[in-house]
């Protein structure tokens, strides 16, 4: 059978089990377009190509599968690169398609032509300038595999116009010895030895915890985790990324480490004497200052890249496999810990002395942050995904929203890309139809990324966006206010301008107001009604709230400011 | 005790330092670009590189990678060089356990009449003379990293010297185990 490249790669796309894809067409991309109309790949057109690749993004993480967009040449290329960097940060599987000038016309500065394989290197798992029509159905095969197993990233086929025109015998690959990857093998055999050393730290311990980072979402160790955890009575934290890994509402689950992590998860790791590292990086965010991290812990490292042992903290076992493998291996042997109940009467002394708190809103507003977002919690469906953009409101949804699943929480966190949450959502629940999907946003990002809500409301993907309206750059704001003497310099937005009620209705969304605690309930059940049409609420917060706990950047863990109204009482 | 500083602008071979990596690469293009950008944007230094095809050269390159194993762990380099796509195989070997060698080009500016202690040199050094015209001579000399270090600093004494070295080039010795082999 002869098909043109164009026909080919959507033909692959098809092979590959797509029923996504969101973009934005161009030029060089345009022959790829026209055989996309006879495909039953539902297609989603953006308004701006940041948003497909957030989207893409956004359906990734909340389905598991790889989320796929396609744009053309040049400036639709670059604008795709900072959800490149993004996946790539956070380890998302993502297929990006671009479109590429003519092979005989690359390197002239031809119309549109971008070095886009050059440019995103440094920011993919691995990218292709495909040659040939012959060579497309393997690309778009490799592709998914790279971008699918180990550890998953973006991966980025560019194609140029040529190569999509011209005709190829059809042809797919048959299995993963035909696509071409000597260099890639994603699964290591485990390493008994190293399972034996862990349980024997395991089995020394005193004072463990299970560090939970991404990377147990990406192996889908859910399960293990809790049969592990139940069986050990081994206390867990969850960062960022792993939020929903292991039930919040969980009795052994201390909540976020980190910057604005539960001030028990975070001096639970710092007291400890092992930690049993689970897909997580040492990310600066969670260590506070290095050389005071955790200074008494043995450390486990579990995960599939060993480029991460060493590269912050140096383990003292290393094992290179999924969390999923590591955490039944530990189970066969049996190991257990000694005895846990000192270690978890001092963790339920934290826990009492410390919990998150904020302060109850006034009756006529403004309305609290936190409690807007427990108050849209508290009647949100089981299962419902929620997304946020990068701030404050971001922190406070880590910190207040109930998790109990896996695969319900799409935030951006290596990278903190504000505008990620609108559109990140708008995947989400394009993957997950069936699922009610929150937005909690800011002001500031939703400004960044606002103009997909008329995708989503042209395409009918009816999220809910909850703008907590602080008329600030809230985060920088409160960096300003402790750290540079309440200088604050370009961080004030206004809440009024724009109108977001407005706004919203002209991309064709219900948009809503609350000012005080009524309001905020009144329009949450009114949101909660209306499942045809995207829905957006500005909600009128105190911009002087801020996010406690908090370890400054470079201060240790050890320093970690609490709530004002705990302050002042022994630490 | 701390060792002494070395004298600004000497160079230190310090064995310990520098790392060989025998690198198989795909012979796909942009794959220098993906370990340059690597070494680049993690901070790792490169001391010398290497790149050639290698005994099967239609798909294969190989890439001798000298690197100062000071700027990053060794096996931090190793493990991110590792999870580029087109990378196959990584050997580290030891300095030790090397078999290295090098090649020096130079051009040295002397006329015809004061040419002995050129010559001199160029024989104790081992050295060949591969160009000659009235005004200069071009000499060659492949050997070992340290017979290129020789040579170059015995040519400090001439005047005008125009000298390239190509970067170390390096296999395991014969009946040792190369250390943290990465094959696949
Ligand atoms: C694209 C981008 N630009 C700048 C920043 C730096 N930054 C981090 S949080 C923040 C403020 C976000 O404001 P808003 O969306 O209103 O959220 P808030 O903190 O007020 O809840 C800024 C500017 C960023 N993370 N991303
Ligand atoms: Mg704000």
């Amino acid at each position: 059978m002869e098909l043109t490249g164009a026909q080919a790669l959507i033909k692959s796309l098809e092979q590959q089990g797509v029923d996504t894809i969101f973009g934005l067409p161009g030029g060089a991309i345009l022959p790829v377009y026209d055989p996309l109309l006879d495909s039953s790949i539902r297609h989603i057109l953006v308004r701006h190509e940041q948003g497909a690749g957030h989207m893409a993004e956004g359906y990734a993480m909340a389905t598991g599968r790889a989320g796929v967009a396609m744009v053309t040449s040049g400036p639709g290329a670059t604008n795709i690169v900072t959800p490149i960097t993004n996946a790539h940060m956070d380890s998302t599987p993502l297929v990006v398609i671009t479109g590429q000038v003519a092979t005989s016309s690359i390197g002239l500065d031809a119309f549109q032509e971008c070095d886009i394989t050059g440019i995103t290197m440094g920011v993919t798992k691995h990218n292709f300038l495909v040659q040939s029509a012959h060579e497309l159905p393997r690309a778009v095969a490799a592709a998914f595999h790279l971008a699918t197993t180990g550890r998953p990233g973006p991966v980025l086929i560019d194609v140029p116009k040529d190569v999509a025109q011209s005709t190829m015998e059809w042809w797919y690959p048959s299995g993963v010895d035909e696509y071409d990857l000597p260099g890639y093998r994603p699964t290591v055999e485990l390493d008994e030895a190293a399972v034996a050393r862990c349980v024997a730290l395991i089995e020394q311990s005193e004072r463990p915890v299970l560090y939970v980072g991404g990377g147990t979402l990406k192996s889908h160790a859910s399960a293990e985790l809790l049969a592990f955890a139940e069986r050990t009575r081994i206390p867990v934290v969850t960062t960022l990324m792993a939020r929903g890994a292991f039930p919040d509402s969980h009795e052994q689950h201390l909540g976020m480490p980190g910057m604005h992590g539960v001030y028990a998860a975070v001096m639970a790791i710092q007291r400890s004497d092992l930690l049993i590292t689970l897909g997580a990086r040492f990310d600066d965010r969670v260590t506070g200052k290095i050389a005071s991290f955790a200074p008494d812990a043995q450390v486990i490292h579990v995960d599939i890249d060993r480029a991460e042992f060493g590269k912050i903290r140096r383990p003292d076992v290393a094992l290179q496999t999924d969390i999923a493998t590591a955490l039944r291996s530990f189970d066969a042997a049996g190991a257990h810990p000694k005895n846990l109940d000192g270690w978890w009467r001092e963790i339920r002394t934290w826990q009492a002395n410390y919990p998150l708190v904020y302060d109850e809103p006034e009756v006529d507003g403004p309305l609290r942050p936190q409690h807007v977002i427990e108050s849209i919690a508290r009647t949100a469906p089981a299962g419902t995904i929620v997304a946020s953009g990068v701030g404050q409101h971001q922190m406070w949804t880590a910190q207040h929203w109930p998790f109990e699943e896996p695969n319900t929480w799409v935030n951006s966190g290596g990278a903190g890309t504000m505008g990620f949450g609108v559109p990140a959502a708008i995947g989400a629940k394009a993957g997950r139809p069936d699922r009610t999907v929150w937005c909690i946003d800011g002001d500031g990002c939703f400004q960044m990324t606002a103009q997909e809500l008329v995708t989503a409301r042209s395409e009918g993907i009816p999220i809910k966006v909850a703008i907590l309206n602080n008329a600030y750059l809230g985060m920088v704001r409160q960096w300003q206010e402790m750290f540079y003497d309440e200088r604050y310099s370009e961080v004030y937005l206004s809440p009024d301008l724009p109108d977001y009620v407005k706004w919203a209705e002209a991309m064709g969304c219900v948009g809503l107001r609350a000012t005080n605690v009524k309001e905020m309930n009144d329009v949450i059940d009114e949101a909660n009604k209306i499942n045809d049409v995207p829905v957006v609420i500005d909600f009128r917060t105190d911009s002087t709230e801020k996010v406690f706990p908090m370890v400054p950047a470079g201060v240790s863990n050890d320093d970690i400011m609490v709530h004002p109204s705990q302050r002042g009482g022994a630490r | 005790m701390n060792a002494p500083e070395p004298f600004a602008g000497e160079q230190v071979h310090s064995p310990v330092r520098h790392h060989i990596l025998s690198v198989l690469v795909e012979n796909k293009s942009g794959v220098l670009a993906r370990i340059a950008g690597l070494f680049a944007r993690r901070g790792f230094n490169i001391y010398s590189l290497a790149v050639a095809p290698s005994e099967s050269h239609a798909r294969f390159s190989r890439v001798t990678i000298v690197v100062d194993a000071e700027s990053a762990p060794l096996e931090q380099i190793v493990g991110q060089l590792d999870k580029l796509v087109n990378v196959v195989a990584i050997s580290d070997i030891a300095p030790r356990e090397a078999v290295e060698r090098e090649l020096l080009l130079a051009t040295i500016k002397t006329d015809v009449a004061n040419r002995t202690p050129l010559l001199d040199t160029l024989g104790n050094a081992g050295a060949a003379i591969v160009d000659v015209d009235p005004g200069a001579v071009t000499v060659m000399l492949a050997g070992t990293p340290s017979a290129c270090d020789d040579l170059e600093r015995a040519l400090e004494a001439f005047a005008e010297v125009e000298l390239h070295r190509t970067g170390r080039v390096a296999l395991p010795r014969l009946g040792r185990n190369t250390q943290a082999t990465v094959e696949h």
